[in-house]
């Protein structure tokens, strides 16, 4: 569930077909900036009531959703 | 050693056009941009009418997830860039290094300040996009462009209020002129239709609180009382003369002056003795040889009180009696007051005046003011031979602005 809302939020805001972003895609690869990322995680904060810092492992869209999931949400 | 300094392409996004054929049309045939306020709710406001850029397409420039971190005034001008740049065809005809970007804006991105504080307001700091700064700064359209066109050359932003656009254009040709850069893309842009800003402006009694759409802008006209809020962007390609020629560029016309001085006098009345405005006009003319009967002037023109007559005055002064034989003529009174974009797409009339020949209008002009008494083309554009067009542009802060473009002999 976490994945779906993860890659709907990714492809309203990049304006593609969700069918594109897997968890395999890596944020970069996807045209997001640093910029884009944190506006991101202020999106899922609101979303899931957490609270996430951006960090250098966390490049691809299975990584974020690994880390919500770990959060148990 | 000075280069002479010519411009290779022009763009532009106005209320009565948003690409240069129309704005062009628009200017010849008097279009009036100036409409009642769409935008936002003007019931409880003594101001109705403003000049919006009507449909305009971010699509041309951006897809959508840019659109979204881009304040409209930025749309503008990278619209407006963008058909400078494929109109002069310099992408890749010029050293990168030596190519600048001088563009500014009035106000800047009041839009996304106004959103971004009403996110505080519901969702206090967490709630505030981390894009906020970098789309709403008043330099981040010229370090768009840049970042679009690989320009590595110097890239600022000219912010003199409603003077902009003319003085970085005035200062981009300076730079060219002595040999700091090749090339530039110049201009200004504005998008300050917006609740904020429209009080700002009421409230400090610069605005025409005239309901009237067609009876609202009107410059040189006994019945004005205030400019009228317009919105847009004019963007140039100025280039080095010899550069131009030898890539085969078509050449619009050449810059020959410019000037700018301050008033020094007070925040947003002009000094009524013109002192400045008469000194930054000479400045500009300096050196220029020209037929007064073949010069145009595309005034500030605003359509207040104060500007209309200091303005007159200025011309008297700079030009004697010779006043009398200049066609004059405020395309504010098509436009509204463009503010930032004002210069830059006013200097664009001078050029449309030097190619075709052609005096734009000042519409709405049915009353002449006595006290206002030079020749400010009534109401229809003049077929007449122009061979020198004369640009000024003054804003609050007590900015006085100067462009003198000619013709360029194929």
């Amino acid at each position: 569930m976490v994945a779906e809302k993860v890659k709907a939020m990714l492809a309203e805001k990049l304006d593609m077909p969700v069918e594109e972003i897997t968890e395999e895609s890596k944020f970069s690869d996807l045209g997001l900036d640093s910029l884009d990322i944190a506006e991101m995680l202020m999106n899922l904060e609101e979303e899931f009531g957490v609270t996430l810092e951006a960090d250098a492992t966390m490049t691809t869209v299975g990584a974020l959703v690994a880390r919500l999931e770990q959060m148990g949400k | 050693m000075r280069n002479r300094v010519v411009i290779t392409g022009i763009g532009a996004v106005t209320p009565i056009g948003n690409n240069v054929p129309a704005y062009f049309e628009g200017l010849r045939t008097g279009r009036n941009g100036i409409g009642l306020v769409t935008r936002f709710d003007v019931s409880e406001s003594k101001c109705k009418v403003c000049a919006e850029v009507k449909d305009f397409d971010p699509s041309v420039c951006f897809d959508r997830m840019t659109a979204r971190k881009t304040d409209l005034y930025v749309q503008y001008a990278v619209c407006a860039a963008q058909e400078a740049m494929e109109n002069s065809g310099i992408l890749g005809a010029v050293d990168a290094d030596a190519f600048g970007v001088y563009v500014g804006s009035g106000v800047g991105g009041i839009n996304t300040t106004c959103e971004e504080q009403n996110k505080l307001m519901a969702s206090g700091a967490k709630g505030v996009s981390p894009h906020f700064i970098p789309k709403m700064i008043i330099n981040i359209a010229a370090g768009q462009i840049a970042i679009r066109y690989g320009a590595h050359g110097p890239a600022m932003c000219v912010s003199t209020a409603c003077a902009t656009g003319t003085t970085a254009i005035g200062e981009a040709y300076r730079a060219i002129r002595d040999g700091y850069m090749t090339a530039a893309i110049c201009g200004g842009s504005e998008a300050a239709v917006n609740p904020l800003a429209l009080a700002g402006f009421v409230n400090c009694m610069a605005l025409s609180q005239s309901p009237d759409p067609e009876a609202a802008s009107l410059p040189f006209d006994l019945r004005r009382g205030g400019f009228v809020l317009g919105e847009g962007a004019a963007m140039l390609v100025v280039e080095e003369y010899e550069h131009a020629r030898q890539r085969g560029a078509k050449i619009l016309a050449e810059i020959c002056g410019y000037g700018a001085t301050c008033d020094a006098h007070h925040v947003t009345a002009p000094d009524p003795e013109a002192t400045q405005t008469v000194r930054a006009i000479r400045q500009a003319l300096d050196g220029v040889t020209y037929d007064p009967a073949r010069t145009y002037v595309n005034a500030h023109g605003t359509g207040t009180k104060l500007n209309d007559q200091v303005e007159t005055l200025a011309f008297k002064k700079c030009f004697g009696e010779e006043a009398y034989q200049l066609h004059i003529s405020s395309t504010k009174s098509m436009t509204g007051h463009m503010l930032g974009a004002a210069g830059a797409a006013e200097a664009l009339a001078c050029i449309l005046a030097l190619q075709e020949d052609l005096v734009p209008p000042t519409i709405h002009l049915e009353q002449p003011d006595p006290a206002l008494d030079l020749n400010y083309t009534p109401n229809t554009a003049v077929h007449t031979p122009i061979d020198t067009a004369i640009s000024t542009s003054l804003g609050f802060g007590g900015h006085n602005a100067c462009l003198v473009l000619k013709k360029v002999a194929p």
